[in-house]
């Protein structure tokens, strides 16, 4: 199909739908709607070669308000309409816009298993730890005690971490950021589109109706310094106002330090190219109230793409074999009537 | 033939057909020798039918009445529709298998007994408590031959050297030879068949070999073999025949189809029994532009069927009835999006796990009504092994006409049974036109074909059409979400008639017999064959009674309710508790009489012969 690129330079306009957006004010997918219409146009693809394809929840309206194509699919089960699209048209880029209920409880396996084949598609997972569209209900990334309308004794259930998962799943690439840090969505973002395989991106997202301020401890704009560490690749990992705070190795175990007391040559170095995972789970880990939660790249590996080795398996037997149907009737033992 | 010369001259006798039931232990190789003799006879001209019908274990305890496998065939010198109702012969290769088995052999029919498997341990496996080969009433119902099989295949392969074990194995082609001589079959298709299979080990190439000679000679030599049988070949129609199994026959048909649109064709699929080799037999045929994938459940396969529809390519999903279950939920989706695809379902006995290696034709209803809301969609069946390369095409014709989800259904007993096939011409298929809108001046994603209804498939990757579909209702044409109750009555309205449409396309329904009659035995699937020869016996007594058969069940052919008004009775013989009956009264009014039948087993032809007497009586 169409692979060339766009000769028209494309804008953020040519990106928004003429769809109402229905999510409430404050809803923290207003914010990531607004970085993917904003980086969308930057990536260079032309706008009918992207797909969006949702599952169930707030976050699945998303495609309706991208001018591109797009499916609202059902819950849980966005991974495995990607999964085909792709098989059928590896040409194409594909978004998967979820969230922690679709993703992590009803869509668990799915998700898991595109990670695992490494299917060629970008899965922004927008976590609020709450089921919004239900009005309220504790979902796998609610914190243990959290209420909620179907948890009013407090949740019983240990959470999940989607980093984790990922991880356990092998995925190539692995990334988290916040719905209101522009900027470094932008870059997140960016990242995820260019990494060929699966990419999960998960974005911490506030419901201001129903888990205000989840995130507080990261987007509260006076102290995030102190619990934020951002990941840079090959860069000593440091964070605080001054950046005078320091992650170090102690044994198996990472502790925050001051920078001064060790030195700066003595802090763990990001590495999201490490070939095993173990330094990404290890910050996987990693949070609130003893450290700092990580953003940025985890991890970005190169590794064979699931919609690129199934091309090239039909193209290698296209090869050694010519697609004779005929031939393929005839197989095995065949006599003549006449 | 390397018949020998010195052979005494013995008796032979001409049948017009003959059915032989294998029956042994699941590691015995009945399967493989059922399908050499089902090869061989149609080689030489026979009509062949064939039932597969073995345990869900792979190897459940040797000798015991679980694990016993069996292989019936039919071969006849005119044509055949069913794999027989009881067989002629019994090849019983341990006691499990003669107790299982032997209530179903013909009075006075042939009775090939293994028996060096008759040891006191395996007569105690299979419940006995003296040996039956003792009981001369035994000897007296039937035309008994003992034969034992075991020694003289070792015997047979004295001088080679390979492993005891080995060698025994080999006695089911002993078994094989024995039959051939008693059938007066030649040899040298499976000596062919042998030595390809077991080119890389020619020590057992030899082994098989000389077992399946010395299994002829001995029916040649032996005294206990007085009268040989022939069956003479019957000629079909002219061109190129090969035996297929409706498995083989389903996947041969999606692959053609996408040929015939020019398209690539995506099977995505779960293993499950009876259905796991249609993806067997597609992850082969790569050079053909097929993509499977193996999907982590029945869902994400019914979900990658929808992605890769929408990405343009023909698309297949495959399961069983379980499969179906998981699938719904997705397949509502396929109906809300209007997205051509094809849903094989291979039905198996139910509910549960049920009756995983047995037949059944349970699952129509949920075809029909197995989503929630009304989630109309049309449904084929096919009636017999070669009729599902048919159906496969015909479903695509009709998923890309009028853009919807299709049903086929087939069943374990079309699945693994097998016939002869004609192998039909390129040359005389209509290739399948698919149109991808392109202009985007005024389009609307829900605009619909006046003459089918269907909306468009606009692909992804044209300029100008970007759009969002989705699950969620929607307003006509625009495809904009709406919860409006007229836009919902209406959307519901042109779903159910765009799939009532269909029957403009279909051709009408036939009747085998005459058009008006005191009686009119409808069915669907693999009834047909058994419905049919039925009907035709029937028919020869002179009695007042028609067939009609059913490829399409949603919609029905436009002609239907037309011809049921034109017969006093209806009967419906269905592997279920009366499905399709249910829908000719609900739909029609008529007083159908329903006759279920839930074994696990097709129907026999003599059961329905006996039905169609009671009624007319």
């Amino acid at each position: 199909m169409n692979s060339e690129q766009s000769p028209v330079k494309l804008t953020r306009k040519d990106f928004t739908s003429s769809q109402d957006v229905r999510w409430c004010p404050g809803c923290g997918n207003n914010a990531i709607l607004a970085q993917m219409q904003k980086t969308l146009p930057e990536l260079g693809v032309p706008r009918e070669n992207i797909v969006i394809i949702s599952g169930i929840g707030c976050s699945s309206r998303f495609p309706y308000y991208m001018n591109t194509y797009g499916i609202h699919s059902i819950h849980g089960r966005a991974p495995t309409l990607a999964m085909g699209l792709k098989a059928a048209r590896p040409e194409l880029q594909v978004w998967v816009v979820t969230g922690d209920g679709d993703a992590l409880a009803i869509g668990g396996n799915h998700l898991t298993h595109a990670l695992r084949r490494n299917v060629d598609i970008n899965i922004l997972l927008f976590n609020n730890r709450i089921y919004g569209l239900t009005k309220g209900q504790y979902s796998p990334t609610s914190r243990i005690g959290a209420r909620t309308s179907s948890s009013p004794d407090g949740s019983i259930e240990n959470p999940v971490n989607p980093v984790g998962i990922a991880i356990g799943s092998e995925a190539s690439f692995i990334a988290r950021t916040v719905d209101i840090f522009q900027k470094h969505m932008s870059q997140v973002l960016r990242r995820s589109a260019d990494h060929r395989g699966a990419a999960l991106v998960e974005i911490a997202q506030n419901c201001i109706i129903f888990n205000d301020a989840t995130w507080g401890d990261i987007t509260d704009p006076d102290n995030r310094h102190d619990h934020v560490l951002y990941l840079e690749h090959g860069k000593p990992m440091r964070f605080g106002k001054q950046g005078e705070k320091g992650i170090r190795l102690n044994g198996l175990r990472p502790e925050v330090v001051r920078v001064a007391d060790v030195g700066e040559e003595n802090l763990l170095v990001h590495d999201e190219r490490a070939s095993e995972p173990t330094l990404a789970y290890l910050l996987s880990r990693m949070g609130p109230p003893d450290f700092p939660t990580p953003l940025g790249v985890f991890r970005a590996i190169d590794k064979p793409v699931y919609s690129q080795l199934l091309s090239e398996q039909v193209h290698r037997a296209q090869t050694e074999k010519a697609a004779d149907l005929d031939a393929l009737f005839r197989q095995g033992e065949t006599w003549d009537v006449t | 033939m390397s018949a020998s010369m010195s052979a005494p001259a013995k008796k032979r006798e001409q049948l017009e057909q003959v059915t032989i039931l294998f029956s042994g232990d699941s590691g015995d190789g009945m399967q493989l020798t059922g399908s050499q003799l089902t090869t061989t006879s149609a080689v030489l001209g026979n009509d062949v039918s064939t039932l597969p019908d073995y345990p869900s274990e792979i190897r459940a305890p040797a000798g015991s009445v679980a694990g016993v496998s069996g292989f019936q065939l039919h071969f006849s010198h005119q044509e055949i529709h069913t794999p027989g109702d009881n067989p002629d012969v019994l090849v019983a290769m341990n006691p499990a298998a003669l107790r299982t088995n032997l209530q179903r052999l013909l009075p006075n029919g042939v009775l090939i007994i293994d028996q060096d498997a008759f040891s006191a341990r395996n007569l105690a496996k299979a419940g006995y408590e003296e040996n039956p080969l003792d009981d001369p009433a035994l000897g007296s119902r039937y035309q008994l031959h003992p034969v034992p099989a075991t020694t003289l295949t070792l015997n047979a392969l004295e001088g080679l050297d390979l492993k005891h074990t080995v060698k025994a194995r080999c006695k089911n082609f002993f078994t094989l030879g024995l039959v051939y001589w008693l059938y007066e079959r030649p040899l040298e298709q499976s000596l062919e068949w042998i030595d390809k299979k077991f080119s890389r080990m020619p020590l057992v190439a030899e082994a098989n070999r000389l077992a399946l000679q010395a299994g002829y000679h001995y029916g040649e030599t032996s005294e206990a073999f007085a009268v040989q049988w022939t069956v003479p070949g019957a000629r079909g129609e002219a061109g190129t025949w090969r035996i297929i199994n409706g498995n083989e026959a389903a996947a041969l048909g999606f692959v053609t189809a996408a040929q015939l649109a020019d398209k690539p064709l995506v099977y995505s699929s779960y293993p499950i029994t009876p259905a796991t080799d249609v993806l067997n037999h597609l992850s082969r045929w790569k050079h053909m532009d097929v993509r499977t994938i193996q999907t982590e459940d029945e869902i994400a396969a019914m979900g990658s069927a929808i992605g890769a529809a929408y990405g343009g390519a023909f698309s297949v999903t495959g399961t069983s009835g379980p499969g179906i279950c998981l699938k719904s939920e997705a397949i509502g989706l396929a109906v809300m999006l209007e997205l051509p695809l094809v849903i094989l379902n291979v039905q198996r006995g139910g509910p549960s796990t049920g009756l995983p290696t047995k037949t059944e034709q349970a699952d129509l209803l949920q075809a029909m009504f197995g989503r929630n809301g009304e989630s109309p969609l049309p449904i084929l069946a096919a009636a017999s092994p070669g009729d599902c390369f048919d159906t496969a095409i015909e479903a695509f014709r009709i998923a890309v006409r009028h853009n919807t989800p299709v049903f086929v259904l087939s069943e374990g007993y079309l699945a693994n049974g097998s016939e002869p096939w004609r192998i039909p011409s390129l040359q005389d298929m209509e290739p399948i036109v698919v149109r991808h809108p392109a202009d985007p001046d005024g389009f609307q994603p829900y605009a619909r074909d006046a003459a089918t209804l269907a909306r468009h498939w606009i692909l992804p990757g044209t300029p100008g059409m970007e759009h969002c579909i989705g699950g969620l209702e929607k307003h006509p044409p625009t495809g904009a979400v709406s919860y409006a109750p007229e836009d919902h009555e209406a959307m519901c309205q042109l779903r159910a008639d765009k799939v009532a449409r269909v029957a403009d396309f279909i051709p009408e329904l036939e009747v085998t017999g005459p058009n008006e009659a005191t009686l009119l035995v409808l069915t669907w699937g693999g009834t047909c064959g058994a419905a049919l020869t039925a009907v035709q016996r029937a028919g020869e007594r002179g009695r007042s009674v028609a067939h009609a058969h059913l490829r399409y069940l949603n919609p029905f052919p436009r002609n239907l309710e037309a011809l049921l008004g034109r017969y006093e009775k209806v009967l419906i013989p269905e592997l279920n508790a009366g499905q399709l009956a249910l829908l000719i009264r609900g739909r029609f009014l008529v007083d159908a009489v329903s006759f279920p039948k839930l074994r696990g087993q097709p129907f026999t032809v003599r059961e329905i012969e006996a039905r169609i007497e009671e009624l007319l009586a």
